[in-house]
């Protein structure tokens, strides 16, 4: 796509987030209709509405729900829906939905989705899909690149043994790379719906604190405290403890490879202190709104639930919840339940008179013991899932958050990989 | 495959430390309890630890809370949650004999500082206490509730990324007996819990691989969770067809005294979802070197969750393993 020019204050993130008002220049403004749309409103309380009013989804819940494939799909349909020219920013998408996306080997690279793609699943988008994967290493690499003051800095800062494990391993560095990477396209691109996907974490709530802990990490007086002596070589009384504790544990030179490696990113301290500062204003904003995706698993929905209060007292706005893998609704049928033990019960006797109506369609399936044998499973494949799909219904009505939208979306029996699998599941919670 | 797997695979509960990870939601916290207490339940005494901090495994026992100091929940079964600054004072108490006391406000301070600057601090001190109970026989066996599968390499890595890239120091001579008890695949296991689901079964062949090349830890199990129950025979399927026409349906309506519709719209939904997984399975079992055991478990459709359930699946577990 090509890139828009932007000031240099824009770039290092002093004036971005919630500053910015307007669009990049070159940037598209947002079609007629779509604004008409706007100021008549859409239906409030829907998926639809959410999409055409927000710029940024931040798709987020516990791991095994859905997360990848809701967003997706959240995406897909407002570029076919609405006018609008969506992202989707998607992290570890399964291999076969990467493809669909046209992901396949591309990337940290923002990426069209090709109307040809659309067309062969009987599609026809009134916006455009981009699609665009979150490849930790390459976004950190260009952080540095950003923000070293020199080149010789910058190379000794991506040749540095701490710096490859920091980008490479370190947990929490996902965390924090995601959200940097939304802000760099939320105010370098003129998308007007995000959505993103987050990582998974050890806890839901990592990535939303990840850019200010990067802000009071690299602001923190211990920081500078542990570079000191490799500085000046004076230690003073307070400290000595701690390095003779810490020599001992991490042997002289680990410590001094730490030292050097804060010493240089010292000097890109200002640069990265205010864009993670700018990245928590941008999630922060108006324009921005989170979606909690789960099941209705008792374990995931508890974990969706202390995550969506947890939203609400950082003020953050919890825009949908999206209960995914849903039962279908005629389990719960309390005459169903009735019909399937009845079934289950008299099945030797059912199965006797079912036997000549059987034998007239085909004269082979028409043992008695065999129908008996088939009523009996269906019947009790009924109750057991009756049994689940009731636990789910009550574990939804005991949900204690109220987003401006929730959303259910059924059990689909197959697997979703491709543009039509996703508007068949966007389908469902769209209104 | 590396010739890692080749004919070293223990038998489960004869393992010192099996760790168990997974995707995200598909059951690996259950598996981790139900298989610590069947084997306690075999007269092993066992420790479970909860690395990931979320509080689930005393849910699963029905125990309250876990914390640091481990606690016999039941009988010859121990829990303990990890807490890595415990972890280290309790290492600079036992190997340094640096007195603590005094100084743990500072301390603190410090580690968390370190353990954020240098990677794998925090990953070695939350191995380092699990080896450490292996080594001092202190348990028969210690049952980790390990991070989720995107995570755990890095933890069963960092001895090895410590060794690297420390050169000399107390912190470099801990490594080696580490990393002794973690290569010697009778002593350690990883078990990989997934479901017959695309992602799971992804990331369950992905991990295997991985574990390989990066990690000296051995692969000693996959437990496939969550096993749909197989509802008819081929012949027994066209019965089934059969009956949702539009005669015999009428006249098991009148039969049954009601609509049966739902009734088979759920079986034809379960035999659907089967049918997706079994194609899930196929990848998973061709994805992974023939000599790792796969335990089976069935879908629990159950009312709740509880100890009940976590016997439950540990008789299943018993099963599998052949007791």
């Amino acid at each position: 796509m090509a890139r828009v020019r932007i000031s240099e204050s824009e770039r290092t993130g002093t004036t971005g987030g919630a500053t910015r008002h307007s669009r990049a220049p070159g940037g598209e403004p947002r079609s007629g209709v779509l604004s008409q749309q706007k100021s008549i409103g859409f239906r409030s309380g829907s998926m639809d509405g959410l999409l055409a009013a927000k710029e940024i989804v931040v798709a987020c819940g516990p791991g095994g729900v859905g997360k990848t494939t809701t967003a997706a799909a959240a995406a897909v349909m407002a570029a076919v829906r609405h006018g609008s020219k969506v992202l989707v920013l998607t992290v570890d998408p399964a291999k076969r939905l990467a493809d669909a996306l046209g992901l396949a080997g591309i990337g940290n690279t923002e990426h069209r989705v090709p109307d040809e793609a659309f067309a062969s699943a009987g599609l026809k988008p009134r916006g455009q899909l981009w699609a665009a994967m979150l490849d930790t290493k390459e976004s950190w690499d260009a952080l540095i690149h950003r923000h070293a003051p020199d080149r010789r800095t910058r190379d000794e800062i991506l040749a540095n043994p701490l710096y490859q494990n920091i980008s490479g391993r370190f947990v929490q560095s996902h965390d924090y790379i995601a959200m940097e990477r939304l802000y760099e396209i939320h105010s370098e691109s003129d998308y007007d719906l995000i959505v993103v996907d987050t990582p998974p974490t050890r806890n839901a709530l990592d990535f939303l604190d990840a850019p200010q802990r990067m802000a009071d990490f690299f602001s923190s007086r211990l920081l500078r405290w542990l570079i000191v002596p490799y500085r000046s070589r004076l230690v003073n009384a307070a400290t000595k403890p701690f390095y003779s504790v810490a020599d001992r544990i991490l042997g002289t030179d680990f410590l001094a490879d730490i030292s050097e490696f804060f010493i240089l990113f010292q000097s890109m301290y200002d640069g990265f202190v205010e864009r993670s500062e700018a990245v928590g204003r941008l999630l922060s904003d108006r324009r921005t709104t989170f979606a909690v995706i789960s099941t209705l698993e008792a374990v995931p929905l508890r974990e969706a639930e202390f995550f969506a209060e947890q939203l609400k007292g950082r003020k953050l706005h919890l825009g949908a919840i999206v209960l995914n893998k849903v039962l279908p609704d005629y389990l719960h049928s309390p005459e169903g339940g009735v019909v399937a033990e009845t079934m289950r019960d008299r099945a030797e006797s059912i199965s006797n008179e079912l036997a000549p109506v059987l034998a007239s369609i085909d004269p082979d399936l028409a043992a008695p013991d065999q129908i008996e044998r088939v009523l009996i499973e269906v019947a009790e494949s009924f109750l057991n899932f009756q049994v689940v799909a009731v636990r789910e219904m009550e574990e939804r009505a005991t949900l204690s958050v109220a987003p401006d939208v929730l959303a259910s979306v059924p059990f689909f029996d197959t697997d979703i990989y491709d543009l039509g699998g996703l508007f068949r599941l966007g389908e469902q919670f769209w209104t | 495959m590396t010739e890692r797997a080749a004919s070293t695979v223990a038998p489960l509960l004869d393992l010192k430390l099996v760790f168990v990870t997974g995707k995200g939601g598909v059951g690996k916290t259950t598996v981790a309890s139900a298989l610590a207490l069947f084997a306690s339940t075999q007269g092993r005494r066992v420790l479970v630890c909860e690395v990931d901090a979320k509080g689930d495994v005393a849910g699963f026992y029905e125990a309250p809370p876990t914390s640091f100091k481990e606690k016999e929940i039941l009988p010859s079964l121990f829990a303990m949650t990890m807490d890595t600054e415990a972890s280290l004072r309790e290492y600079l108490k036992l190997q340094m004999r640096i007195p603590v006391v005094g100084r743990i406000g500072p301390l603190a301070k410090a580690f968390d500082f370190v353990a954020t600057a240098a990677p794998g601090v925090r990953e070695i001190l939350t191995v380092g206490k699990l080896c450490y109970e292996v080594r001092e026989r202190n348990y028969d066996l210690v049952v980790v509730d390990a991070p989720a599968s995107g995570h755990i390499i890095g933890q069963l890595a960092a001895p090895q990324a410590i060794n690297d890239l420390v050169k000399v120091g107390l912190i470099r001579s801990q490594t080696d007996w580490m990393l002794d008890i973690l290569s010697d695949p009778r002593t350690t296991g990883l078990v990989a819990v997934c479901t017959p689901e695309e992602m799971p079964v992804n990331e369950t062949i992905q991990l295997a691989s991985r574990l390989g090349e990066e990690t000296t830890v051995s692969l000693a199990a996959v437990v496939v969770n969550r096993v749909l129950p197989e509802l008819f025979g081929r012949q027994e399927e066209e019965v089934f067809h059969c009956i949702g026409g539009p005669a015999p349906m009428a006249q098991l309506q009148e039969l049954v005294g009601g609509d049966a519709g739902p009734v088979l719209e759920a079986a034809r939904l379960a035999v659907t979802m089967r049918r997706t997984r079994a194609t899930h399975l196929d990848r998973l079992r061709h994805g992974i070197d023939d000599t790792v055991p796969m335990l089976y478990l069935p879908y629990l459709f159950t009312r709740s969750h509880g100890l009940r359930t976590t016997r439950q699946v540990a008789s299943s577990i018993g099963e599998e393993l052949g007791y």
